[in-house]
């Protein structure tokens, strides 16, 4: 409804005017496009922490049961419920979809389009405060009488309709609550990517130019917007059934409660290619500036990532294949799940062809992307076994499942913003990254990733299943070697949690002391690297940048530099 | 962006001409709306499909529960009128917005108060069937209505602030044409789910 006035106010940020703002107001009421998103990334970072403390503490119950953890205390069944539910909603809802998509969003979009701002920036921070309270909210629900929800991150009722079967009223209600403040923050966020990369191009920069990054990211705010009215039509529903007591989803009532999962996965698949597009922007944006070579098929990238998003609203139904839907039903959604490996497959055979006869520089963020391209390779092929309505029967609700979305949003939410951190840290604070410990870093984490996950694997083709607090009372789950596999992917865990730290004294230490990074450390060609670093408010104080061509131009045989920004005419022919 | 021979020639004699810039093609105000009202869509696609498996899917004689009061079918019809003319007024108004204000002012205000009126009439209908024993609780069919025509009306209602707005300006003078596009776009929305919702769940 402030549509006009926040029009108002994108024309005042056209002065460019710089004021010396006090520190409430810069970080509290910024429109600044820049600080909103470093409020998204830290945000993040920062739930992050939350997401990563919780699976610490029920990994060690799960290796270790009955074990007083340190830092944790002793974990209660309980407890249990609750930290494998907060770490999965934090790890998606607080983690990934704010680094990966509002953070960069915020950050890239308007710069590497070439203008100054978001089209609505007083919706844009908007987004933002609606998104930190979303996240109070979630905090705060760990303290409420009966503590955070304990349904699993994708609430199935009946358990999560009334508080009598999850023993957690307030808590489930809190948790809906800011899912929901969430999804609005990043509904206000989508439009104004849409429309700022419709409607604020530079000028000279046409469709096809746009560099894959930001497509991608439009790509993903449409699915994000097609598929998330569903879900919280089915947010409401519940929210009803657990403080009005109607009965939507209580079959006690009359209620059907597979109608729930039907409303949560129409939009919790898409979810899965809201962040994966992103990430595989990222990537296409770094390897081509790391093998010094064009992005081989810009085109049909863009293509196969339309049509992965078309298609990603037609498989939700294989989360359901053992619950009680009809057989033939199962059929379809089997046949459209395996399709949709066609389009990721092509995207990945798309990067090696970049790669292929590149002159490949193995930076910090191109070990990143190379891993991602690998590891979520790993991800997807496991997907189809599971894709297969027959296997999945076998597989459902063991640790497989587990390792398989781990293998895809591992890659997704950690290995894609560690590349996209490390590749666009210079911009963003105008400083370097130290390589050495960022490689030591990418290793640390890389190897017990896999050390963490592949045994997981091993456990779930042998029917560990994954909702158990104590297998010491499944004897069927305690035979030969599965509790050292168990101990062995916890050991992992610590390690890989250990090397974070690495990362973290990294960062801080560069913000504030790291080497002074020149405008275009990587020699790229996109139009965020014209911009000084890190960018001044209004973005690009010589003017708004004129664009002359594709963002890929790399070693190009009649120049002399290997790149060629997008912002440099042709050379005057006499 | 057509470019003749002779631009062309001189392209090459000279430097490159400084790129045109991008028109928008549909401005933003409204291209921002449109975005909010295709999420909006979906929402109550997720609800109406959710009510017509739910339907479907009850057992016999039990949709609505027996002793309890069925939807007024033929009184919404006067409602649906008044909010489809409201709609059409508004289309009108918007077209006469571009060659006189001053005429269109008086639709813009009409169709307001047909959206008012429409409202009304709903909030009138439900005091008749909370009285007469259908409440979100008492069944499903009820716990439905009051979720989905519930939510209509909350939108309408948004819409109807906007819109009001708009019409203060217009009558002003002082109208900027984002609110009152913005606002148009998503009264259009309201008018359009309605029918939809009348033909699902009344019938």
């Amino acid at each position: 409804m402030s549509t006009a006035a926040a029009h108002a106010e994108h024309d005042h940020a056209h002065g460019h005017a710089h004021h010396d703002e006090g520190f409430i107001k810069k970080y509290l009421w910024s429109t600044d496009h820049k600080i909103i998103a470093m409020q998204y990334l830290f945000t993040g970072i920062f739930m992050a922490f939350i997401g990563g403390f919780t699976v610490y503490a029920f990994r060690m119950q799960l290796a270790f049961p009955g074990m007083s953890v340190p830092g944790y205390g002793r974990v209660t069944a309980t407890d249990y419920n609750a930290l494998v539910t907060t770490h999965g909603s934090v790890m998606i809802f607080w983690v990934a979809m704010p680094v990966l998509i509002a953070a960069l969003g915020n950050y890239l979009i308007p710069l590497m389009i070439g203008c100054d701002d978001m089209v609505f920036p007083r919706l844009n921070r908007l987004s933002y405060q609606l998104f930190l309270l979303s996240s109070i909210v979630l905090i705060a629900s760990f303290y409420v009488p009966g503590g955070a929800f304990g349904g699993a991150w994708t609430s199935y009722p009946p358990l999560s309709a009334k508080a009598e079967y999850s023993l957690t009223g307030l808590g489930s209600s809190m948790w809906l609550f800011a899912v929901a403040l969430e999804f609005a923050a990043f509904l206000l966020g989508g439009i104004n990517f849409i429309t700022t990369v419709m409607n604020s191009r530079a000028p000279g920069m046409k469709m096809f130019d746009v560099p894959i990054v930001v497509w991608m990211i439009i790509i993903a705010s449409i699915l994000f917007m097609a598929s998330v009215g569903p879900l919280i039509a089915g947010a409401v529903m519940l929210l009803f059934d657990q403080q009005l007591g109607t009965g939507f989803f209580d079959p006690a009532k009359g209620g059907d409660p597979v109608l729930w999962q039907h409303l949560f996965w129409f939009f919790g698949h898409p979810e899965v290619y809201v962040v994966l597009l992103p990430a595989m922007g990222i990537v296409a944006e770094i390897i081509t500036v790391f093998s010094r070579k064009k992005l081989f098929a810009y085109k049909t990238v863009l293509y196969t990532a339309i049509g992965t998003g078309v298609l990603s609203f037609f498989v939700w139904a294989h989360h359901q294949f053992i619950a009680g839907i009809d057989p033939r039903m199962a059929n379809v959604f089997s046949v459209t799940t395996l399709l949709i490996s066609i389009p990721v497959a092509e995207m990945v055979f798309v990067y090696i062809g970049t790669l292929y006869g590149g002159s490949i520089r193995l930076t910090t963020p191109m070990l990143w992307a190379l891993a991602f391209i690998a590891e979520f390779l790993l991800g997807g092929v496991t997907g189809i076994f599971l894709g297969a309505s027959g296997a999945d029967i076998y597989f459902h609700d063991t640790y497989f499942v587990i390792a398989h979305f781990h293998y895809t949003f591992f890659p997704i939410a950690f290995i894609g913003s560690f590349a996209a951190i490390t590749y666009w840290f210079p911009k963003m604070f105008g400083k370097m990254m130290n390589e050495t410990w960022g490689k030591v870093h990418f290793w640390g984490t890389i190897i017990p990733f896999n050390a963490i996950f592949i045994p997981l694997f091993l456990l779930g083709a042998r029917g560990d299943h994954r909702r158990i607090y104590d297998y010491r009372h499944f004897p069927d789950l305690m035979k030969a070697g599965m509790q050292d596999l168990r101990v062995f992917a916890t050991l992992a865990l610590l390690v890989l949690l250990a090397f974070q730290v690495v990362f973290l004294v990294n960062l801080f230490y560069s913000i504030f002391r790291g080497e002074k990074a020149s405008a275009n450390p990587w020699n790229a060609n996109t139009l965020e690297w014209q911009a000084p670093s890190p960018p001044p408010h209004g973005n690009f104080p010589q003017g708004l940048p004129n664009v002359y061509r594709g963002p890929y131009e790399y070693s190009h045989p009649d120049r002399q530099d290997d790149y060629w920004p997008q912002t440099e005419p042709d050379a005057a022919k006499s | 962006m057509a470019t003749t021979a002779s631009a062309v020639m001189s392209q090459v004699m000279s430097p490159r001409p400084l790129p045109e810039a991008n028109r928008p093609v549909v401005p933003s105000a409204v291209l921002g709306t449109l975005i909010f009202v295709v999420a909006e869509v979906m929402f109550f696609v997720g609800m109406i499909s959710a009510f017509t498996i739910s339907r479907a899917g009850a057992p016999a004689g039990t949709w609505p529960v027996p002793g309890q009061p069925t939807l007024p079918a033929e009184a919404t019809a006067l409602n649906t009128v008044a909010l489809v003319l409201s709609g059409l007024l508004l289309l009108v108004g918007q077209v006469l917005f571009a060659k006189k204000q001053a005429a269109a002012k008086w639709l813009v205000l009409a169709a307001w108060g047909l959206g008012v009126a429409f409202v009304g009439l709903q909030g009138r209908e439900w005091s008749q069937l909370l009285s007469a024993g259908l409440t979100m609780t008492s069944s499903r069919l009820g716990a439905f209505f009051y979720l989905i025509v519930g939510m209509h009306g909350l939108h309408a209602i948004g819409a109807l602030v906007a819109l009001g707005l708009a019409a203060l300006q217009l009558l002003r003078d002082r109208l900027e044409g984002g609110l009152f596009f913005g606002a148009q776009v998503f009264w259009y929305f309201v008018v359009l789910m309605w029918p939809i919702i009348y033909a699902r769940v009344y019938f």
